[in-house]
Order: C-alpha cells, then structure tokens, then sequence
C-alpha cells in the first residue's frame, strides 16, 4: 500500500537513525587515536560537539534549507515551511512509507557526520570558538543547499538524474574537498614535516574504524528508506567494498613495507566511502571492484600529500575526497538496472557517467571555494588557529583545560 | 667505595637480567621507563601510506648501588642477560656514590645497602 506507514520500514529507519548517530563519535575516536596525547580530547569533541550543534541547527532550519519546498522552482535551496520541523509529523511525505519525523531525524545524522569529516583537515591547532562558527556557518551554506540540490525535491543535481545513494557527493566529496580547502587557510601544524607526530593510539583508530563500519549498514542500507531487497542490497555492497578496500589496502602497506593495523582499518573505511552513492545501484560483484579499487585511488593520494609535504592532517581529501569521487563515477559505470533505479555506462548507459562527472565537480567546485573563502573570512575576523604556545601545550589543555591521561 | 651501576636495556630483558641479578645476589634495584636513542638514532615503523622514523625509543633503566669489589661482576651478569648483538642493546654506566643513608635505621655506606644474602654476604659464606 503506497503512503502509509509500514512498521517494518519504520523500525529499520529508527534503527538506521541510530546506527549513523554513533558513527560520529565513532569518527572522533578514528581520527583521535592518530593524533598526539595531548590533543586527543579535543579531536575526540570536534566530532561529538557537531551532535549537539547540527542537531540544533537541523531542526531549527537546516532540515527547510535541504529538504523544503524548492525556492521559486530553481532547484537551488529549500524553503522555510519546515523551520522548527513545523510540518514534520508522524504523517508520512509522499513516497515514504515511514513518519516524516524519522525521515528528518535520519537525515540529520547526514548532516551531523559530514562537518565532523572536515575536523581531520585541522586538528592540533583550531581554535574551537571559530571551529563551531565555522560549522555552524558550513552546515548552512555548503551542506544544506548541497543536500537539496541531490536529495531535496526539485533539486537540480536530482533533476539532472544524478545518483548518489547514501552520499557520495553530498557527504565524502563536500567533507573531502572543503578539508583540503581548510587545510590550506589554516597551515601546517607547528613542526610539520620534521616533528614527529606519531598517532598516539592506534587502537582508538581500529576501534573508531569498526564502529564506522557498523555504523555505516545505517548510512547506506537505512538510505533505502526500507527494510526490503534495496536495503538489503546495499547492506551487502557495503561490507563487500569495504572488505575489499581493507584487503588490498594491506597489500599495499605489505608491498612498501610491513601490513600496518592503521592502514588496513583506513582501507576499510575508504571502501565504505567509496561504496556509499553507489550502495543501491550496484551488485556485489561491482562492490567487491569499487572497494578494490578505492583503496589504491586514496592510498596513492595520501602519498601524493606527503611527497607535497602539504599537512591535510589525517587525509579527509585523500579518504573521503578521493574516495568518493571515485565512488560517484563508479556509479555512473556499475548501476544496473536489475538492482535500483540507475543504469549505468556498463548497462549501455554512457550518459550515465556524464552526470555523474557533472555532480562530481559541480560538488567540488562549490564546496572548495565556498570552505576557502568562509576560512578566510573568519581568520580575518576570529583567526582560525590558536597561539604557538597553545599549540605546543596541545589544545586538551589550552583549549578545554583538561588532560586526558591523568 | 660504593658505586652506581645504571644500566640502560631493552624492554623485553628486563626480566632476564632482574632474575640474572637476583641469582647472583643482587637484592636492591630501581627500574625506570626511559626513552632515548644511541648510535642506531631510532628504527623505522610503519604508517598508514608508508614508512616513518621513530627516533626516541622506549628503554628501561636499572640502577644498582653495590660494594665497588662487585662491579665486574655485575657488569658480566647484565652483559650475558641483555645482550641480543643487535644495534639497541643499551650501556652500562658507573658513577661513584658519595654516600647513603637508610631512611628506616639511619645506618650510613655499605651497610645501609647491605641485606642478608646480598652478593657481599653470599661471598663471605663461600670464604
């Protein structure tokens, strides 16, 4: 029965909300276990804190700007009939078979994750009251009119017939991208390259990695908006690619040296981004390849960065940014038209891989420039990083004036 | 004359050479987690692309004060339990001791040192 809740989809969707709230503590013990002792609370709060502000954000106007009812039909932000979830009810949209309020919810979790993405860009040396201005600020002028232009109703990378199933563009390629454009205001950490700065925990990373695994059957399989064959798809693509992604991402670290633990959990997570807009369009088979693929794609540009000696610090763009690109056009190679409703250039559909591309740079090319100049901007007004001593001291104590370790 | 014996080895001898040092007698000893780098200057560990240097490595520090007729002794003792012949193995260093005094007695030199069954004594027994 179209348009009347199902409990099944419900449930799955409340489950899924669930599963991608946690991947964002989840990401700050990922990215804290590769940071310095001294540095580890706060690297762990620039994730946490992003629950409590975008949750904030979202329901006050972030989810209108996304997913309201398109301004003046351009397909280029949302409207403000759902500020304050005014509207948002146990009643479902049009389409859905779950309460409008949960649709919101999951969403959320999207919008969450995507700023603490970003937080690998510049951890050591933010100063935190820019940082949640920043966030505040990015959510709503990069994420959510993203959001609307691939997921809202009347969106025009939507109209165009873009896929992304779960984010590839509006979450990997916006954090990817927008961490190389804050990389590049903000500067290299104090010391960088010659200091040593050795992660301090590598088990807080593989922990991190595990629960983002976990987490991410929510982000991708929950993004049927079902509990059915999509769903169940896209939960076996995802473990597949990043199965693969974490296999040959060991044998990479094992041909340059020795299979590092920290590496095969980053393999793991690169796949998992890489399958992410590709998780409902294509078969297991096509994961198993996407996730192959991805792990050379970002371990190649995480040496590239360091050849450069440029310190994006934890390689959001090498990770997400890369990843992700190769995700979106993967999707515009692997969709079948036997799994959802894509058809890819290996399904005879070359223009496939044409919009994807389009979507690819349309999203870097915003998100970059837009990053860069509101970066400039608060440094000019706030100043984005803290004083050299405040640095050296780490930003646990400087910061929030307390110490991890006692 | 007393003298101080800091002998700087791997992690994983610690335990060969405390139980090496307790069969010849040796009673008292301080142990401290120290990090550092010799003529080696660090080891290469593995990252997430790649390989990088370490070059302050974690080492264990054990000092020992004892009678200066026990040295040579002692030196051989640690030299047979901590030696693997690889580069990081550590040093011996040996400093003269102005003076101790045991908190508990007051008792000053040798004999605030000195335990029953300690080196001196199980020498005095084979005499």
């Amino acid at each position: 029965m179209e348009n009347a809740i199902n409990a099944g989809d419900t449930a799955w969707i409340l489950v899924s909300s669930a599963l991608v709230l946690l991947m964002t503590p989840a990401l700050g013990f990922f990215y804290g276990g590769m940071v310095r002792k001294k540095n580890i609370l706060s690297t762990l709060n620039l994730s946490f804190i992003m629950v409590g502000l975008i949750s904030v954000q979202w329901v006050l106007f972030g989810y209108s700007l996304a997913f309201g009812d398109d301004v003046g039909g351009m397909g280029l932000i949302g409207g403000l009939n759902y500020l304050g979830f005014s509207g948002v009810t146990g009643a479902p949209l049009a389409g859905q078979t779950i309460p409008h309020l949960i649709f919101a919810a999951f969403q959320m979790m999207f919008a969450i994750i995507t700023p603490a993405l970003i937080t690998g860009a510049f951890v050591d040396r933010i100063k935190f009251s820019t940082f949640l201005v920043f966030s505040l600020i990015w959510a709503t002028i990069v994420y959510d009119p993203l959001c609307h232009w691939v997921w809202g109703g009347g969106g025009w990378i939507m109209a165009l017939g873009a896929l992304d199933f779960a984010g590839g563009t509006v979450v990997h390629i916006a954090a990817g991208f927008s961490a190389l454009a804050f990389a590049l205001a903000i500067g290299p950490r104090k010391g960088y390259p010659g200091v040593l700065m050795e992660p301090h925990n590598i088990p807080y990373t593989v922990l991190g990695a595990a629960l983002l695994w976990v987490g991410w059957f929510g982000f991708n399989a929950g993004s049927a908006l079902g509990a059915n064959g999509a769903a169940a798809n896209a939960f076996v693509t995802t473990n597949t690619a990043a199965a693969a992604a974490a296999l040959v991402w060991m044998l990479l670290a094992w041909k340059d040296g020795k299979p590092s633990v920290l590496g095969i959990a980053t393999g793991a997570v690169v796949g998992l981004v890489a399958i992410t807009p590709a998780a409902g369009f294509v078969t297991p088979g096509a994961a198993l390849i996407i996730g192959a693929v991805a792990a050379p794609v970002s371990y190649y540009a995480m040496r590239l960065r360091h050849k450069i000696g440029f310190d994006e610090s934890l390689d959001v763009w090498a990770c997400h940014g890369m990843a992700g690109t190769w995700g979106a056009l993967a999707t515009g190679l692997f969709a079948s038209p036997e799994i959802g409703a894509g058809t890819g250039l290996f399904y005879g559909n070359p223009a496939q891989l044409w919009i994807q591309f389009i979507s690819v740079v349309v999203t870097i090319g915003y998100v970059f420039v837009v990053t860069f100049v509101l970066c400039k901007i608060l440094g000019a007004v706030m100043g984005l990083r803290v004083s050299d001593k405040a640095e050296e001291v780490g930003l646990d104590l400087s910061e929030h004036g307390e110490r991890a370790y006692s | 004359m007393l003298k101080k014996i800091e002998a700087i080895i791997r992690e994983d001898k610690i335990n060969d050479v405390k139980d090496a040092l307790r069969n010849l007698g040796i009673v008292g000893m301080n142990t401290f987690e120290i990090r550092g780098h010799g003529r080696q200057g660090g080891i290469e560990l593995s990252g997430r692309s790649g390989t990088f240097q370490v070059d302050m490595l974690p080492k264990i520090q054990v000092n020992i004060v004892l009678s200066e007729g026990n040295v040579d002794e002692v030196i051989k003792t640690i030299l047979g339990a901590a030696r693997t012949g690889e580069a990081g193995d550590g040093l011996i260093f040996i400093y003269p001791v102005e003076e101790v005094v045991r908190i508990r007695t007051g008792e000053r030199g040798r004999d605030a040192v000195m335990y029953p069954g300690d080196i001196d004594e199980k020498k005095g027994k084979k005499k």
